[in-house]
């Protein structure tokens, strides 16, 4: 009882508010201030503006024209559809490639794990654009991999530079990292011995699979398809170096309409309709995936 | 599925050997552990028992040997394809399912009718039908423990294997689990074959002990058997505390054994050896040991004077250090009756014993042998 009621009357003294955390979180806050939602604006503004005359030199002026949106959509929805298209192959690709790899790493690699690691990273010491040129000689019609794969009439269309197979398996090698690190991060966090408890309660080897390692391992997988599906999907080196004309995706477009065309309300419009769809996408990728009810 | 199953029956290990390099932790073991018992694998740690246990579980493959279940040959099947079952040290819970789920796993594996029924029923005898939604996480060790005899118990196995399953847990919760998985063992009638390093706990539950070290079984009988007639040092020095004397057989005297340690007479029974001339190890345990003033009569017939070099008082019991005239330490406890009369340090006192409380372990014994592996976990 007198406890009680010390603790009650000690109450009221003065509570401390310790101001630390809000100090320590202020940069952060800042430079997202100032490198995201300030651009942000800026683009959202620019989606909307007008042309000043006749020619870009002319500038634009700010105004409220919705119809940009409408606009660009009606022209471009085959890039769009493209490019979510192409990364979402390259995505599904990326997994069947990166599972087993992740995997192997996880729970059999022992002391290659780290030499395996170093060589998964080893890539991004390189630019990414120099690696993409790098495939525009390999895949190039003199190069190896056609002559075999002709040689075996394994391609119909005699080549594989200028093509979409070549864009999704360009966007294939370089997401290929961004999928196995958390796929492998999620793996090793697995005990083994669930594995074994598995079996030892009556599971063959693909129950082991699918009712506890795959489980265990799905918020790798969601992390992994998000960080290679959404950079991929604004991809336009790929598309650039080693697809056709008919290969363009929505970064290209984007990126054509900035810089050559200089009509920054389209493209502004279009980044932030790719941005938005995005989300949308996101959003209920996670929802339906329910990450909530796993560890 | 499982009651389509014959009864259950007895698992007999032959020959069974498993190295690891140059190590073997388990030697040529051959025993059989009959259906419906409660069977302890105990010893120090790398002992050889749980690579037994994994063994017999189909998790680890054995280098040589034999594993039957009655007269079926399971050495070589794989986990999935035995009828056996394991309740593992860390419980192993799958973290992403439910209490529920955890316990139907085996079920739904076997693709079993009435799986709910049977849920319900399992989750009745480890009483945490309550927590039935819950995650594993959300419970505390000792509900976690239940859940994973639980899991292991609905597929009525032939076998059901507990590796250290209450290690985990304090004292308390340790007791009481002890008496719980009896309860639940003389319930459904499974063979429990158990690894432990904590003595007390296997005498507690177990109805057969085997006592392992170094890969071999050192004894095998009942907890009174093995504790009150130890065959090795190490059996006795593991299995609680224990006086060993070495001395030389003097002669008959109608059913004992006459021995002389230094100059003192004592008499261990005719039955408890083979040996008739000689050297020989015989011991005591404490609590058979009485402690009192020199000079009184009517003590047992083993008897050694000594001064006492520690007391110390544990509550229900106050345990002695007496040291002899020629320098050995003997522990002698006495049950806490009246503690305001005990011994103090220097004091001249009498140890005396029936001599059918003396057991006589085989020749050729390392004394120290299992005196401090007990402590190591």
């Amino acid at each position: 009882m007198s406890i009680v009621q010390e603790s009650i009357t000690a109450k009221p003294k003065k509570r401390r508010i310790n101001r630390t955390p809000y100090l320590l979180i202020l940069p952060g806050i800042g430079w997202l201030f100032i490198f995201f939602l300030f651009p942000l604006s800026t683009l959202l503004a620019t989606s909307l503006q007008k042309p000043a005359g006749i020619s870009p030199d002319d500038g634009y002026l700010p105004a409220f024209k919705v119809s940009n949106y409408s606009s660009a959509l009606a022209e471009y929805y085959p890039q769009f559809f493209r490019a979510f298209l192409y990364s979402g192959i390259a995505t599904v690709i990326c997994l069947l490639l990166a599972y087993p790899i992740a995997y192997y790493m996880a729970f059999r690699a022992r002391k290659y794990r780290n030499l395996m690691l170093v060589l998964i990273v080893a890539p991004f010491f390189a630019s990414f654009l120099l690696r993409t040129n790098a495939w525009k000689t390999i895949l190039s019609g003199d190069g190896l991999v056609v002559s075999v794969l002709n040689s075996i009439n394994l391609l119909p269309q005699d080549r594989i530079l200028n093509t979409s197979l070549a864009v999704v398996a360009g966007l294939t090698y370089n997401f290929l990292p961004f999928m196995i690190l958390p796929l492998y991060t999620s793996l090793e966090k697995i005990d083994p011995r669930l594995i074994e408890a598995a079996g030892d309660l009556y599971s063959p080897p693909s129950q082991r699979f699918w009712k506890v390692v795959w489980p265990l391992s799905l918020p790798g997988v969601i992390s992994g398809t998000l960080l290679t599906f959404i950079p991929a999907s604004g991809d336009y080196i790929n598309a650039e170096l080693l697809g056709s004309i008919k290969d363009k995706m929505i970064g290209n477009v984007i990126q054509s309409q900035f810089i050559d065309l200089r009509d920054y309300p389209t493209a502004s419009a279009l980044s932030f309709t790719f941005m938005a769809v995005i989300l949308v996408m996101v959003y209920l990728y996670i929802r339906k995936s329910g990450t909530d009810n796993l560890v | 599925m499982a009651s389509n199953r014959p009864k259950v029956e007895d698992l007999h290990l032959v020959n069974l050997t498993k190295t690891f390099g140059d190590f073997k932790a388990v030697d040529n073991l051959t025993l059989t552990i009959p259906a419906g018992s409660f069977f302890a694998l105990l010893g120090p740690s790398g002992c050889g028992k749980t690579t037994t246990l994994r063994m017999v579980a189909g998790l680890e493959e054995q280098t040589s040997g034999q594993i039957k279940l009655g007269d079926e040959d399971i050495t070589f099947l794989p986990p999935y394809k035995r009828w056996v079952n394991t309740v593992f040290q860390s419980y192993a819970l799958f973290p992403h399912l439910s209490i529920y789920e955890n316990v139907a796993f085996g079920l739904r594996r076997q693709k079993a009718k009435d799986i709910d029924n049977q849920v319900k029923a399992m989750l009745d005898l480890v009483e945490l039908s309550t927590q039935a939604q819950k995650k594993p996480q959300q419970l505390s060790g000792g509900q976690q423990q239940r859940v994973a005899v639980a899991r292991a118990l609905i597929n009525e196995p032939d076998v059901l294997l507990l590796d250290e399953p209450l290690g985990a847990l304090d004292l308390k919760l340790r007791r009481q689990m002890q008496l719980e998985l009896k309860r639940i063992q003389t319930e459904v009638g499974i063979t429990f074959v158990h690894v432990t390093h904590d003595q007390e706990e296997a005498m507690t539950m177990a109805d057969t002990i085997a006592v392992m070290n170094e890969g071999r079984i050192e004894q095998l009988g009942s907890p009174i058997q093995i504790y009150e007639h130890p065959k090795t040092a190490f059996v006795a020095n593991f299995l609680g505390q224990t006086n060993l004397f070495e001395g030389t057989v003097a002669g008959i005297e109608g059913d004992e054994l006459v021995v002389k340690v230094k100059d003192v007479t004592f008499y261990v029974p005719l039955a408890s050896t083979e040996i008739r001339s000689g050297q020989i190890v015989f011991g005591v345990r404490p609590e058979k040991v009485k402690i009192v003033d020199q000079g009184k009569t009517g003590l047992p017939k083993n008897q050694i004077n000594g001064s006492i070099k520690l007391t110390a008082f544990v509550g229900v019991s106050t345990q002695y250090e007496v040291i002899t005239n020629w320098g050995q330490e003997i522990s002698a406890f006495e049950q806490n009756i009246d503690p305001s009369d005990l011994g103090r340090p220097g004091q001249a006192v009498t140890l005396a014993w029936e001599p059918r409380h003396s057991f006589v372990l085989d020749p050729d014994q390392d004394l120290t042998a299992g005196l401090d592996t007990s402590w190591d976990e």
